[in-house]
């Protein structure tokens, strides 16, 4: 009889601890903020988890905390998880109290109400240029700052240009003519990435943009005319119909082996292209349709915001670590070491002419242009939009003008 | 545990024959309170982590669920507007003909080429068993790197399927695996065909072993041997494990999305896009949790047709 007896009590132990499991859990979200007083910790939160970026944000951090005399406690999310997880933090009022934001998301993440705006705070928004603070800004308030920006170009090998007698392309003529003569055996003369994602759509901003294109409606003929060149270059051979399933680091890749003479990419992989002892590259802006128009590039860059944790103190805190990582001095720092562009335009002339091979980016940064600035929390579905008309056409399911048609009309 | 529960049992067995009747009605309604809460735990548990998140599941679907209610808690109903436009939009019926290609063609390889190997392994030879290890190994592969490893081979320019055709001499250029619209479903179904087939040949070995050898050698001096024995032994008797086989395989395929997602994200052009990658689409991707959620619910509705359909199937196979 006993041993039964024992056994229940097991048993109903078990099944109260089961129980209580959502209690237990509940209870750690709900634990009170230390009330008042000093502010000893700040907690951070961002998706830089890979090297070097990991260290060169985390040292910034930490240098910025002691500045302001508090400990940092950060958490590095991988990038794909980081909106999944702030919307969970946010839902169970676990925000951190700094945040860091890939740009495009951060008007999604403001319209929520998750963020306070940093005039609350005193930060001065002076300095930058119109694109980046509209990056940051969500019903006329600045939430976000960008310490450094980048944007996307175009990479060209020297030799491989050189041999063929070709200059780097200025037009969109020239672009044709140059990748034409640039295609020969295993080696394509352009490349770029075109897939289903956004990442497909930010890389066809730039020839969109530029032609006066514009993602509030993209049934138009600026439009179709910048996706009829990239059908013409895939329909011609001079680019790969891979590009429908590359990713950015695909593309560098075939730069890299020398697959592609010529590609359209970021700053951020000039670390690896800098590793190939053998591989000179030269880096120009992104052809326009003709000399009168100007090249536009798309925003990237991740801002810094301070979410609302109801907590006073520890959001005063966390607003002097957002201001010191944008800091002239860390704006440059960071950027030398991670090959991106101080957001600054004062900083980013300073470092365009101490980093001639950046010197491109820090230029078209200037008039860089967000993707979220004029449609803001539509964005995304307005990007997906994008991108399936872009591989609508390069498939030849349809041409570029009734692509985007069927796009815009949903 | 276990051992609590035999001698809790054997205790209530000694008890029948007890001196009186209500003293055997005590230990009775202990028994019957001993077995509720050992299934307590159960019910708790399959509460907690399958009730919850199909209910909230099917609540969301009916609200307006956007990224703002994460922070602000509200989500003001919205009736069917979820899933009119869900259903309206012209991906709609895109998707649907894509899951059903997707799992048609997945069952049938996925069944055909493991019952052929199931088959084939229940023969003795040398390095059966090491061979038939081996053939685990794309169950071992997290589904994220498999898909990562055949994006590289079906690749058009460089990939290892194309440059093995071309030194055989069999084409000249690369084919579009991955990046032209009518060969992409058949390159993904491929690929989940090759993940499937462990699955299928464990399952469908299993059964084999499980015909008494005497069946054969009666069927064999019948003059039943190769092709007739498969056909009036073995298949009949498999049935069972094949119609369990078939329907499990079915509801694990509907809801495949890492292999698509990684091999081509849904595109070109939206032909590999299913109703599972289109409901994760819209909830993760353009942040619309409500529609995400009302995809979501058909995908478990067809599903529950085919787990009725298993349940049913189950219950005959254990009868028999």
């Amino acid at each position: 009889m006993k041993s039964a007896f024992v056994s229940t009590k097991a048993a109903a132990l078990a099944v109260t601890a089961l129980a209580g499991i959502p209690l237990v859990l509940s209870g750690c979200g709900a634990s009170p903020a230390p009330g008042g007083g000093a502010v000893s910790e700040i907690t951070v939160v961002d998706y830089y988890n890979n090297e070097p970026d990991k260290s060169v944000i985390g040292n910034t951090l930490e240098a910025c905390g002691s500045q302001s005399g508090v400990s940092i406690k950060r958490e590095t999310i991988p990038g794909k998880s980081l909106i999944a997880k702030v919307l969970q933090q946010a839902s169970s009022k676990t925000l951190p109290d700094v945040l860091m934001l890939d740009n495009p998301d951060l008007q999604q993440i403001a319209g929520t109400g998750a963020l306070a705006p940093l005039s609350d705070f005193k930060i001065s928004t002076d300095g930058y240029p119109e694109g980046i603070l509209s990056a940051g800004t969500y019903k006329d308030k600045v939430y976000g700052l960008a310490p450094t920006v980048n944007t996307i170009a175009l990479f060209y090998n020297k030799d491989v240009l050189a041999q063929a007698g070709v200059t780097p392309p200025k037009t969109w003529e020239e672009l044709k003519s140059a990748a034409a003569k640039l295609t020969s055996g295993d080696q394509y003369g352009l490349a770029f990435n075109a897939n289903a994602t956004y990442e497909g759509t930010w890389q066809f901003l730039p020839f969109m943009w530029s032609n006066g294109g514009d993602e509030k409606n993209i049934d138009t003929s600026e439009t179709a005319e910048a996706l009829q060149l990239w059908t013409d270059l895939v329909d011609s051979g001079s680019v790969s119909s891979s590009a429908l399933n590359w990713t950015q680091a695909d593309v560098n890749d075939q730069f890299v082996a020398g697959k592609a003479a010529m590609m359209v990419n970021g700053p951020w992989q000039i670390p690896v292209l800098e590793k190939q002892a053998s591989l000179q590259y030269g880096v120009v802006n992104i052809p326009v349709k003709d000399a009168s128009k100007t090249a536009v590039g798309p925003l990237g860059g991740e801002v810094w915001t301070v979410p609302q944790t109801g907590n006073k103190d520890k959001q005063a805190k966390a607003a002097e670590i957002v201001a010191c990582m944008n800091s002239d001095e860390n704006q440059l720092a960071m950027a030398k070491a991670r090959n991106t562009i101080p957001s600054k335009t004062a900083v980013a002339e300073q470092f365009a002419a101490e980093n001639p091979k950046l010197a491109s980016f820090a230029d078209l940064v200037k008039d860089a242009r967000a993707r979220t600035g004029q449609l803001g929390e539509d964005w995304p579905a307005q990007a997906t939009k994008i991108y399936t008309a872009i591989q609508t056409a390069l498939t030849d399911k349809a041409t570029p003008a009734d692509a985007l048609k069927q796009a815009q009309e949903g | 545990m276990s051992t609590t529960v035999e001698r809790v049992s054997h205790r209530a067995a000694e008890a029948i024959p007890g001196p009186t009747g209500a003293r055997r009605l005590g230990y009775r309604r202990r028994e019957r309170v001993y077995q509720w809460l050992f299934l307590l735990p159960a019910a708790a548990y399959l509460v907690l982590f399958f009730g919850y998140p199909v209910v909230k599941n099917v609540l969301m679907s009916f609200q307006d669920y956007s990224t703002s209610t994460f922070y602000t808690g509200e989500a003001p109903w919205v009736g069917f507007a979820n899933y009119a436009s869900v259903l309206s939009s012209s991906l709609f019926s895109t998707s649907l003909i894509n899951t059903a290609l997707f799992t048609a063609g997945s069952i049938a390889g996925q069944f055909v080429l493991g019952l052929g190997l199931a088959v084939f392994f229940k023969q003795r030879f040398p390095l059966n068993g090491i061979l038939r290890s081996l053939l685990l190994l794309p169950w071992l592969l997290p589904l994220i790197v498999s898909s990562a490893v055949w994006r590289w081979i079906l690749d058009k320019d460089s990939g290892a399927l194309n440059n093995f055709l071309e030194s055989l001499g069999l084409i000249s250029t690369g084919i579009p695996w991955l990046t032209s619209t009518s060969l992409a479903l058949a390159a993904v179904v491929g690929v989940n065909i090759w993940i499937g087939i462990p699955f299928n040949v464990t399952v469908l070995y299993g059964g084999l072993q499980d015909i008494p050898d005497e069946l054969y050698e009666a069927a064999a001096l019948d003059g039943a041997t190769g092709w007739r024995a498969f056909r009036h032994v073995t298949w009949p008797m498999l049935r069972p494990v094949v119609s369990v086989v078939l329907v499990l395989g079915v509801v694990y395929t509907l809801k495949v999305l890492d292999i698509i997602l990684g091999l081509t994200n849904g595109g070109p052009a939206n032909s590999t896009q299913t109703i599972a990658t289109q409901s994760y689409a819209l909830s993760f991707q353009d942040f619309k949790f409500g529609e995400g959620a009302a995809m979501g619910n058909v995908l478990v509705l067809i599903s529950l047709v085919f787990a009725v359909l298993y349940l049913r199937v189950n219950r005959r196979a254990v009868d028999e």
